[in-house]
């Protein structure tokens, strides 16, 4: 198909640090190019919705039912999180979450309850549209089973204003692997649109070998990256490292977001991959939220990340009360 | 003769081929069976559980062939290490040869690459390759 778009600029990705996840804003440059009426047309026939400009935030790692250490705060950041956006002046339109939504559990009762509480603090953010992916602790043991009943299917892809999102499941099988069906079906989904549509892949691992050794891998993250190549508007989302990462695969741009939960090692100086000691005094260091923008006449997504605050538990009072609600939500959920 | 059986044929001696040459660390997709190991090559058994492999730590030399004897006493875990190109699963109830002739002087991590539960992400074993 012969394509209409702008090569060099049909999306821009800004973003900033909310330190709760990331905070997406998505401006297709189409529409201030020449030619961008029939760009747009095309896009609304294929997506239903033609480009335009708009926010959407990425969380990651929010291990619901996690109890330290090192992180003695259990849901406290993604509960700080929930507020950050919803107290956003532009609010965004779309969440995706990118993995490990759940911390893993001994007994399938305690994980059930790990997932309805994940549901019930997601759902306190307000008019959004909320998409999930699952990590190896919501699906790893059992094939993805709980994750469907409770969140929905593991792979699936659909449009939000004019972009084309794919949600990838590179843990279900228990290894890390996207496996051969899922890449044909991903392909499938992608025949119908024209080589610069603009194209977001979320997933929990990276899709490429960032630290292989310390299981930060998809073993057949090239035969996607070989799938998507043909798409010159790809940017790929991902969580499992607990720590931003920026790595670029030909045109490909891939992005790590921080954990609501506890950071990890520096894989490019660290010996081994140890969890980052918890700061009492900056609670939620390491750790946001991201908002992804789009630019009206860029050709980048840009990335925020998004600091959490941490005002309502300042000085040792606060902070001993933050600890002592983390470990109760921990243990009674 | 159907080109499909030659290419099968030819696939079996270069996989024999590399068993016997070892000219890196074997590609654990030519698992071995027992009655195939050489009783001379020096046979290291390991077993898994979660979350830790028994021993923790095994020192290789540098050129000399090894068998690798896998084991779970639990589930399925993984045995994944790309620089020495381990890449197989160790399923309960069956064991699992890897062949192994390294090339390499160094240190090296072998980790289990399928999930098995919270304390799957510090399961992992050292290998040491000397002169």
């Amino acid at each position: 198909m012969e394509s209409k778009f702008d090569r060099r600029s049909f999306l821009r990705v800004t973003g900033t640090a909310l330190s709760i996840g990331a905070l997406y804003s998505v401006f297709p440059a189409l529409t201030r190019k020449a030619g961008a009426e029939g760009l747009s047309r095309t896009l609304a026939e294929l997506n239903g919705e033609a480009p335009a400009p708009f926010s959407f935030i990425q969380l990651s790692d929010t291990h619901v039912g996690f109890n330290g250490p090192p992180d003695p705060l259990g849901t406290k950041a993604f509960e700080s999180a929930v507020a950050t956006i919803n107290g956003l002046k532009n609010r965004p339109e779309l969440v995706i979450v990118t993995g490990d939504l759940t911390h893993d559990a001994d007994s399938t009762d305690e994980h059930a309850k790990r997932f309805k509480l994940f549901k019930a603090i997601s759902s306190k953010i307000g008019g959004a549209q909320i998409k999930v992916v699952p990590g190896e602790n919501d699906a790893g043991l059992d094939g993805g089973d709980m994750f469907r009943e409770f969140m929905g299917p593991t792979h699936y892809s659909f449009d939000h204003r004019g972009v084309h999102f794919i949600a990838l499941d590179n843990v279900s099988a228990g290894r890390p692997v996207v496996g051969a069906a899922q890449i044909a079906w991903m392909k499938s989904d992608l025949a119908r649109f024209p080589k610069t549509a603009p194209i977001i892949v979320f997933t929990h691992r990276p899709l490429f070998d960032l630290k292989p050794e310390w299981d930060w891998s998809t073993r057949d993250g090239d035969d996607v990256m070989n799938a998507l190549a043909p798409y010159e508007n790809v940017t790929v989302l991902y969580g499992h490292i607990h720590r931003e990462n920026f790595h670029q695969s030909g045109r490909t741009k891939m992005y790590a977001a921080r954990s609501l939960i506890f950071a990890f090692s520096d894989p490019a100086t660290a010996p081994e991959k140890k969890p980052l000691p918890f700061d009492k005094a900056h609670p939620f260091k390491n750790l946001g939220i991201r908002r992804v923008n789009g630019n009206a006449d860029g050709s980048d997504l840009q990335i925020e990340e998004v600091e959490l605050a941490t005002a309502e538990f300042s000085g040792t009072v606060g902070m001993d009360q933050l600890i002592k609600h983390g470990n109760a939500d921990a243990q009674d959920e | 003769m159907k080109p499909s059986t030659i290419n099968k044929i030819v696939n079996t001696i270069l996989l024999a081929g590399v068993c016997e040459i070892g000219l890196v660390a074997v590609p654990p997709m030519v698992n071995l069976t027992r009655a195939a190991v050489n009783p001379n090559t020096k046979v290291i058994e390991i077993s898994a559980k979660k979350f830790e492999f028994t021993p923790s730590e095994i020192t290789l030399k540098k050129g000399e062939r090894a068998i690798l004897r896998l084991t779970s006493a639990d589930r399925v875990h993984g045995f994944f290490s790309k620089e020495l190109k381990f890449d197989t699963d160790i399923p309960f109830g069956k064991t699992t040869d890897v062949a192994v002739t390294p090339d390499t002087v160094g240190e090296f991590t072998i980790i289990c690459d399928h999930y098995c539960g919270t304390g799957h992400g510090g399961m992992k074993m050292k290998v040491t390759v000397v002169e």
